[in-house]
């Protein structure tokens, strides 16, 4: 029972050429797999290659060896694009040509086919598992990068004259923004004294009750720390379904253009922009 | 479209998820921009009332057509908790959650037909039908 393993890596290693080659095979005949088709020759082979010793490895090498390996292959495969169900199949044919060249080389018989599923499932699944963590992995890792940018991107707060600043919305509002645009808004308004905030809404795709909710509480709050808070940005469209919805923006100066709110605002804090005459 | 048709509601995200499809048939369908914001903000609304209350659901964005006439047909199901008092929840400010409490009424205003079957203890389902004219 032992040799198992070491009797199916030396098959592997005896036949690399032709499992791969049967393998790359039923892989291209695939579908809605481009990844594997579009790949250079060279690059395929090589990563054929890299696959299978990593196949192989699991059954020879140390945990640890193994582990950093099948690391360094997910995000190998990641970086190529490969879909985590494209990997799964790709690790299910790979052992079922083995197993089946097992069988017909007659390392598999009657007598030992059962012990030999089990050490082929033992091998199996451990595979499957840590490509899916790692897999995984580097998913989490993209997806917590890319809400840092977001954040980055999101609800700044800008000083345009004296005493006047815009934060303008672009995106989606959820919970979270939400939050942080309340805050970055508190905080700039304090930083750089601002008697008038514009919030500037062009770049919001739908407000809805919640969306309105949330500006409806950040302008109350600038109100708090002595501060106007301007609507600005509003398209007809959302003009009307803000209306239908029967929202009340009774107790907000609104206005449809950036342009005309920083005049509005201007007027607010008594001055205006005026031509030169030379 | 129609393997596209619904989206799950789980995360606050699905409801981004479930807009923009809803964008996309209404666009599809011929709706101006004016009647897209509409049918979009409903769907936010009737997802995120999925997402707030019920936790988790479906909305289902079909395409209709009746006597030559064109529509979009929105579908919010759910097996939440379901609504104790259909027509306290239909009326303007009523809210439980702190928020405008302009949700379910304005979905019936923002679109041409509204229809709500809910029973407590099983879910909520709501019909929301916004005809091409």
């Amino acid at each position: 029972m032992i040799h198992m393993n070491k009797q199916m890596a030396q098959y592997i290693q005896g036949n690399l050429t032709e499992i791969i080659s049967n393998w790359q095979e039923k892989m291209k005949n695939e579908k809605d797999e481009r990844a594997f088709q579009v790949m250079p020759v060279e690059l395929m082979n090589q990563t054929s290659h890299e696959f299978a010793e990593l196949m192989i490895s699991n059954l020879l090498e140390s945990h640890q060896a193994y582990e950093s390996r099948v690391n360094d292959f997910a995000e190998k495969v990641v970086r190529l694009g490969w879909s985590i169900t494209f990997v799964t199949k790709a690790i299910n044919h790979f052992a079922e040509i083995v197993y089946e060249g097992m069988v017909r080389e007659e390392i598999i018989n009657e007598g030992n086919i059962k012990p030999f599923v089990d050490e082929f499932s033992n091998w199996i699944s451990p595979i499957r598992d840590s490509t899916i963590q790692a897999y995984s992995k580097t998913w989490e890792r993209t997806v917590s990068l890319q809400k840092i940018a977001l954040q980055e991107l999101s609800a700044s707060l800008i000083p345009v004259f004296e005493k006047v600043s815009v934060m303008p919305l672009v995106g989606t509002i959820d919970t979270e923004r939400a939050k942080l645009i309340m805050e970055n808004l508190l905080e700039g308004v304090v930083k750089h004294r601002a008697e008038v905030v514009l919030l500037d809404i062009t770049g919001v795709p739908v407000v809805d009750t919640m969306v309105a909710h949330h500006i409806i509480q950040a302008a109350d709050a600038v109100r708090l720390v002595g501060a106007k808070c301007m609507l600005v940005g509003i398209r007809p469209e959302i003009a009307q379904t803000i209306v239908t919805l029967g929202i009340n923006l009774n107790d907000f100066t609104t206005t449809s253009t950036l342009q005309r709110g920083v005049e509005q605002a201007l007027a607010w804090t008594n001055r205006k922009i005026v031509e030169v005459e030379d | 479209m129609s393997d596209q048709s619904s989206v799950e509601i789980l995360t606050e995200w699905d409801i981004v998820a479930a807009r923009q499809l809803g964008r996309n048939v209404a666009k599809e369908l011929g709706f101006g921009t004016v009647d897209q914001a509409r049918i979009t903000t409903a769907i936010s609304e009737l997802a995120r009332n999925i997402y707030l209350y019920a936790g988790k659901g479906r909305i289902e964005i079909q395409q209709l057509t009746e006597n030559g006439i064109k529509g979009i047909l929105i579908i919010a199901a759910d097996s939440g908790p379901g609504i104790p008092d259909i027509r306290k929840v239909m009326e303007d400010g009523f809210t439980t959650s702190g928020g405008l409490g302009a949700g379910l009424p304005g979905v019936k205003r923002l679109m041409d037909d509204f229809k709500i079957e809910t029973i407590l203890g099983e879910g909520t389902d709501i019909r929301a039908t916004k005809w091409l004219r």
